[in-house]
Formats: C-alpha cells, structure tokens, sequence
C-alpha cells in the first residue's frame, strides 16, 4: 500500500468501512499528506461527530476522540482549552455541522476558537441511508424528501464567515492538491478554520442527487461545475484582525493581574 | 471494608448537657474552638494541612470542594439554583490556573467537560432539572467510554421548568436511568453544606477510581442553605486508587498513547465491536461488574440511633435534615440551641421546630439510615441494617421513586413511603406523626392545642 | 522509472485511478482485490511523470508510485 498512507493509518482497521469511490478517503490522504507536511503529528488529536466522514480520522494513529452526533465542536473546545498549546482538528459531516450541531458551530465561529474543522459535505445522510440534508439542493430526491426537496440549502461557508471565522475554504475531493493546502493553512491558522470539502457519496447519492452514478464522473461533474461557476471554490477568508479565544482570555486575565497557567 | 458509619450517641438522655449538635457533625472539640474565617477576605487558595473553619453556601462549598479536588476545568451554563457554583468558578477557576467557559448550552458544557478530561484536566460542570435532562446523551458517551469527570445536578420541581426556585428529589431515577442504554452510575447526595463540600471531593476520588461519570445528587435546600464548615485540608489525594477499567483506553491525549475514544461499544484499542453479540455482551457486563463488584467500597451510609431502633427511616438528601430532628425529638436530644432561641417567640413559631423538653414521641425507638451513595443502591448493606427493625419510613420529596428500590429489596419488613410534592420538606412532626399512625399508637395531647 | 504498485489487500475497484491518470497509465484487468472487484493493471510505467495523482485520489491508499533511480552516466 501506499507508504505514507501505511505510516498514519492503523492497518489493523482495514478495510475502511467507506464504500469503493467514497470522497472520505481521498480526504483523508489530503489530511495524511498536510499533517505529515506540517510535521505536527505528535502535537495533534482529532475530534468527529457521527457519520461517515466522522470516520475519516478513526482509522489514523493519533489521538482520536469519535463523539456524539453533533457534539464534535465541543468536545474539541474542551480538549483545545485543556491543553492550549496542542493543535485540535475536526472531521465533520454536513448533518453533523449544519443540522444537529448548527448551534455549536455558530458559537466556535463566534468564540474563533483555534480548531481546524474539515466539513464534508456530500449533499446527504450517507451513514443512516440516504437521506436529505440541510446542504441538500433544492427539489433533490432522497429517501426523506421523495417528491423532491423543498428546502433552500444552507450554505456552511456563508454562515461561518458571517459568524467571525478567520479562515475560510471550500474545495472539492477532485481538487486534492488545493484541499491539502487549505487543509494546512486552517492549521497554521490561529483561529477558528473552516474547510469545506464537497464530496461524493456514489451509493446513497447517486443519479438522483449529483446526476452521475459513478465516482470518476461526479469527480469531473465537480471540476466542470468549478470551471462554469455554478459552485465558488476557493479561499473566502484568511482574517488575521480577530483574535484567537484563547489568546483573547489570556490577555483578559493578564492586565487584570492574573497569570495564565 | 465497612463504609457503614456508626453514629450513635446513645449516651445522651435528656439530663445530660448542652451539646452543640450540628447535623451530620461527628463530635471533635478540636473543631469547637478554631477561628472563623471570612471568605469575603480570602484572596488566594493557600493550599494548607490545617483545618480550617467557615460560613458557606451549599453550592459555594460545592465550588471550593471541586477545586480542592484538583478539578481544572469547568464548563457550565447557568441555571437556577445552581447558578451560584458556575458564578464562582468563573472567577476562581483561572485564579487556580485552571480554564473555565460558558458554554452555549448544557450539551456543549457535559461534551465540554469530556473533552477537557481527555486533554488530562479534571473536570466538572453543574446544572439543575432541565439541563441534566440535556447532559444525558454526552453522560452515555462519558460511561462508555469511562471518562472520570463530575456532573452536579441541584435538583428543582420538575417535569419541565416546574418550580424552578423550589428544591424536589423528582430526579433520583432519572439520575440512575437517565441515559438511554445499560449501564451504572454512581450517585452522591449531600444532606449539609458540609457534605455538598466532602462529597464533591470524594465525586471526583470515585469518578477516578472507577473511570466513571459521578453524579452530586444536590437540591435546592442543600446548595441554597449556609452552614459553618470545616475543611480538612486544601490538598488533593497524592496516592490515589488505581484506575479500574472495562477494557477501553486510558491513556490521556497528547502522551504517545494514540488513544482512539469511541462511543461505539470497542476493545481495547477502540476499534468497534457493535456488531459482534458476544463482545458487545461482554464488554456491557464488565462495565457493569466495574462498579457492582466494588459496590463495598463505594457505599457509603450514616446511621444514627439505629443500635437497638424498632423503626427506620431511611432517607438521602436534604431529606435527612428533618429526619435527624426527627430522630433527635424521640430520642429527647436536647438541642437547646434551636430551643432558647425561640423560647420568646414560641407562640409565632410554625409546627415543625423541634420541642425537645418533653417530647409525645419520647417512646418511640426510631432510627435514621442516611443513604449517602444512592446509587449504586446499597441492596445488601440496607438488607443487614434494617434486619431487626418493624417498620420502615421513606420520606421523599418527590412520588415515592427511591421508597421502591427500598420495598424490592428489603422484604420482611414493612416498608411505608411518605412522597412529598410541592417543594417543602416534610417537617419532623409530619415524619413522627406518620410513624406514630402507622405503629398504632395514638399520640398524647400536646399542651399547645 | 516508475515502480507503481496497487494493494489488492487496500483496492476497492472504485475505477477513479483510471480517470485522474493524465498517461492512462491504469488499466482494466480481469485481476480480483480482496473486495472482490476488479483491480487496475500497471499498462506502461515507464510513461508515468510522478505527478502523484493516483497517489492523492486513490480513496483506498492502495497505490504506492516510487521512482527508480536511474544509473548514473559516468562520463
């Protein structure tokens, strides 16, 4: 197998439970591959929610902390509070981010705590069979929304550059060289970063949501729709004027006399 | 090992001195003549071997106990009547070089907490009735994947947002049973600012040993009320227990352990097992077994007068105050204390103040087990203790929850649950009343009617 | 030249390699992975240009590209 995958992964866990095709693990190798670059290894855990992307760092030898649906946010803001000084990533899903864990994710926004999150948004419920999302698009059929969805998606990037987060990104799994990149800028970031990856999921997706069946052609569909602009990719926001939570409540206690420890 | 406490003072009678009976207080002259100390003037947390001496709020005591305890991270939301302990660590926390946040919710807070614990700080939040109800899904997470950390939940009237400034018990079984799923849980209940103090120490000793989510069972009465109290020491355990665990990883982040923390039922590198019906049975029972196997250790009763008692009350919580009193009134405790405060004003006081001189329930042998630990229920340990007693009384303040674990277990003697609802403890009159009616005997008439 | 290895312990038989490879390098093969679908074959390493794409969109990890040192002229 590949050797930089072999040296990350835990290959007592394989085969991945993703499904052949699957966006996670061209992410996942994305992740490999900006960690390995920063050579932060030894100083980063990992924190997901519930879903098939919250998978994504299951499978990696790091610390990894796979929580409740939703919750992956908090559960990262007290890891990242108990030990400053360490880098804390999050692998969430668009359920998991937009729907059951909308509230957390307005208020890491808000805090502009430093978390680096990696959101993948394949437009469904993977994990649970294929049903609608927040990020579902208009008039799509899925398994909850059989005569079409009738919701207008939300936009995850909107939202957290509207909440104060000071590094914003969307790209795609057919742009895996941008993705590492960003994914290693969100880490160099002090502050709260926010990747959105739009991904694909062949089984549960499918026709009826990207048009195409197999995963090559959903690639391409998404490298056309970047070249028409019918999505917008690309780095929204790299902020350095907010300052990091952490850094905010240190200084706080600071001039009042008091010493961070 | 007996965590039975004995306190039975059986030497007193009603000829014998004034003796400063503080409820729940073992008897030590040492602690008769220390110095106050004035929280307002302390500055910093010294931390001292000597006891010290002062006057605190339940929850206050709640708040200095956690940090006592070594606990380094809070994260909380607030919300009556607990709201005091958030408010002062909120200025304490980082004080002791700790972090503390106020998270968006109850959820985050209980998720908050979890992580923090794994990031190597000890870690608490507290909370009344409706977030409790909120906390369950992460205190799942928390017992399975046996992360140590303190839940406080003051309890209000209940269901919803009920009697928000009035105590209740409502929440004893939702306590044991509020998360979906199989598991056990251990479960304080303080009965005195004194206690709401010991025991948050002692949630956070429990909740490292048996790598545990612990509950403080608190109410409104108890973290509302101030009381003087002695602190032992300021020092956190050096040797601590060894850590028991189910069989999940231990290893704290950021030490090389490469700990994978999984909510799904795992092994121990984390890896799911769900699927599999036998490991997933056998992990359930070992998390179990964790803590029924050591179900000595952790009990934790008081008894008082119950050497040679006919009749039992047993009770947890704030509940207890009115049945020591109780106790105390059959018995002929003198407690002059409360007694020549309130000779002036006899007429005015209300029923329930405890007239010691001459008592209608002197014949009465009436006992008090105090349930310190509710759960995991103390089934034997009630077994041996009631064994030679005629009836048994359950004063609570909620529809008679805990009354029933007590009716399963104990089956030779009759068992008489006294619910309470509405927010006010019943008063010792009431509790006596109640056993006199149910023993048979009618009460002399008092000379006040 | 190129030595390119597919695990077939790893590969899922999503055919994705055979689509982001600019040489075509990735055939279809009648070979079974342990998935039980059908792997790629290797069709002519000597064209590969180390660009590393099958490397980053092989979900699976099952690719390994490593570049053979060429003898050294000595002249």
């Amino acid at each position: 197998m590949n050797s930089l995958y072999q040296s990350y992964i835990r290959t007592e866990a394989l085969p991945s439970l993703f499904c052949p095709g699957c966006g996670n693990g061209i992410i996942q190798m994305a992740a490999i591959r900006a960690i390995d670059g920063l050579g932060v290894r030894e100083n980063l855990a990992c924190v997901s929610g519930i879903g098939c992307s919250s998978w994504i760092p299951c499978y990696l030898n790091l610390d990894v902390m796979h929580t409740i649906h939703g919750r992956a946010l908090a559960f990262a803001t007290g890891l990242k509070m108990a030990q400053p000084d360490k880098k804390v990533m999050v692998f969430t899903g668009d359920g998991d981010c937009l729907a059951i864990g909308g509230n957390h994710f307005l208020h890491a926004c808000a805090r502009n705590i430093d978390l680096t999150v990696v959101m993948v948004n394949n437009y469904i419920y993977g994990m649970t069979g294929g049903q609608k999302s927040p990020a579902t698009p208009m008039d799509a059929v899925t398994k909850t929304s059989p005569y079409g969805a009738t919701d207008y998606p939300i936009d995850g990037c909107q939202l957290a550059l509207t909440m104060g987060a000071t590094y914003v990104a969307r790209w795609t799994t057919a742009h895996p060289v941008q993705l590492e990149k960003a994914i290693w800028e969100g880490l160099e970031n002090k502050g709260f970063s926010y990747i959105e990856v739009l991904s694909q999921c062949p089984v549960q997706g499918g026709k009826n949501l990207y048009g195409e069946k197999e995963p090559a052609a959903i690639l391409k569909k998404y490298r056309e729709m970047a070249k028409e602009g019918e999505i917008t990719l690309g780095r929204f926001a790299q902020n350095n004027q907010r300052k990091e939570y952490l850094e905010r409540v240190e200084q706080c206690l600071a001039t009042q006399g008091w010493e961070e420890s | 090992m007996s965590n039975i406490v004995y306190n039975d003072i059986i030497h007193l009678t009603k000829e014998s001195k004034l003796i400063e009976l503080h409820p729940f207080e073992i008897l030590d002259e040492r602690k008769q003549s220390m110095d106050f100390i004035n929280l307002a003037e302390e500055k910093e947390e010294i931390p001292r071997k000597e006891p010290v001496k002062m006057v605190l709020q339940g929850n206050e005591a709640c708040a200095k106990g956690a940090i006592h305890a070594g606990c380094r991270f809070f994260a909380g939301y607030p919300i009556t009547p607990s709201t005091e302990i958030i408010e002062l660590l909120a200025k304490e926390m980082q004080q002791v070089g700790g972090a503390f946040i106020q998270m968006e919710d109850e959820i985050a807070s209980a998720c908050a907490i979890i992580g923090a614990r794994w990031g190597g700080k000890k870690a608490m939040t507290a909370t009344s009735g409706p977030g409790f109800t909120l906390m369950q899904e992460a205190l799942g997470y928390g017992v399975v994947t046996e992360t140590p950390i303190v839940i406080v939940n003051i309890q209000r009237g209940g269901p919803s947002t009920g009697q928000p400034t009035m105590s209740s018990q409502h929440d004893i079984y939702q306590a044991r049973y509020g998360s979906h799923g199989d598991y056990q849980i251990i479960v304080l209940a303080p009965s005195s600012v004194q206690e709401m103090y010991d025991f948050t120490r002692k949630a956070f000793v429990l909740s490292e040993r048996y790598r545990t989510p612990v509950i403080l069972l608190g109410d409104e009465v108890v973290g509302h009320m101030r009381e003087k109290i002695v602190i032992e020491d300021t020092q956190v355990d050096e040797n601590p227990l060894k850590p028991l665990s189910a069989g999940s990883p231990t290893t704290d982040f950021f030490q090389g352990g490469n700990s994978l923390v999984e909510g799904q039922l795992h092994d121990e590198e984390g890896h799911r097992i769900g699927h599999l019906p036998q490991k997933s049975g056998e992990f359930l029972n070992k998390l179990d077994e964790k803590i029924l196997r050591n179900i000595d250790e952790i009990t934790h009763i008081n008894t008082y007068f119950m050497e040679d008692a006919e009749v039992a009350i047993v009770a947890y919580g704030s509940v207890a105050r009115p049945a020591l009193n109780a106790i105390k009134m059959a018995r002929g405790v003198k407690d002059d204390r409360i007694s020549t405060k309130f000779k002036i004003v006899k007429d005015v006081i209300t029923k329930g103040v405890p007239q010691t001189l001459q008592t209608d329930y002197s014949h009465l042998k009436v006992g008090l087990i105090k349930i310190n630990t509710v759960w995991p229920f103390p089934e034997e340990a009630l077994k041996r203790l009631t064994e030679k007693v005629d009836l048994i009384l359950v004063p609570e303040m909620n529809v008679g929850k805990y009354c029933r674990e007590i009716q399963r277990v104990v089956r030779k003697v009759k068992v008489v649950s006294m619910p309470k609802s509405g927010g006010e403890l019943p008063s010792p009159r009431e509790l006596l009343d109640r056993i006199i009616s149910e023993v048979g005997v009618k009460p002399e008439v008092r000379e006040d009617e | 030249m190129a030595q390119i290895t597919i695990d077939k312990s790893c590969c899922k038989g999503c055919d994705i390699c055979y689509a982001v490879c600019p040489k075509k390098i990735f055939v279809r093969s009648k070979n079974r992975n342990h998935y039980g679908t059908n792997m790629p074959d290797v069709r002519e390493p000597m064209e590969c240009t180390y660009c590393g794409m099958c490397q980053r969109m092989c979900p699976d990890g099952a690719i390994q590209v490593t570049r053979e040192e060429e003898p050294v002229n000595e002249n």
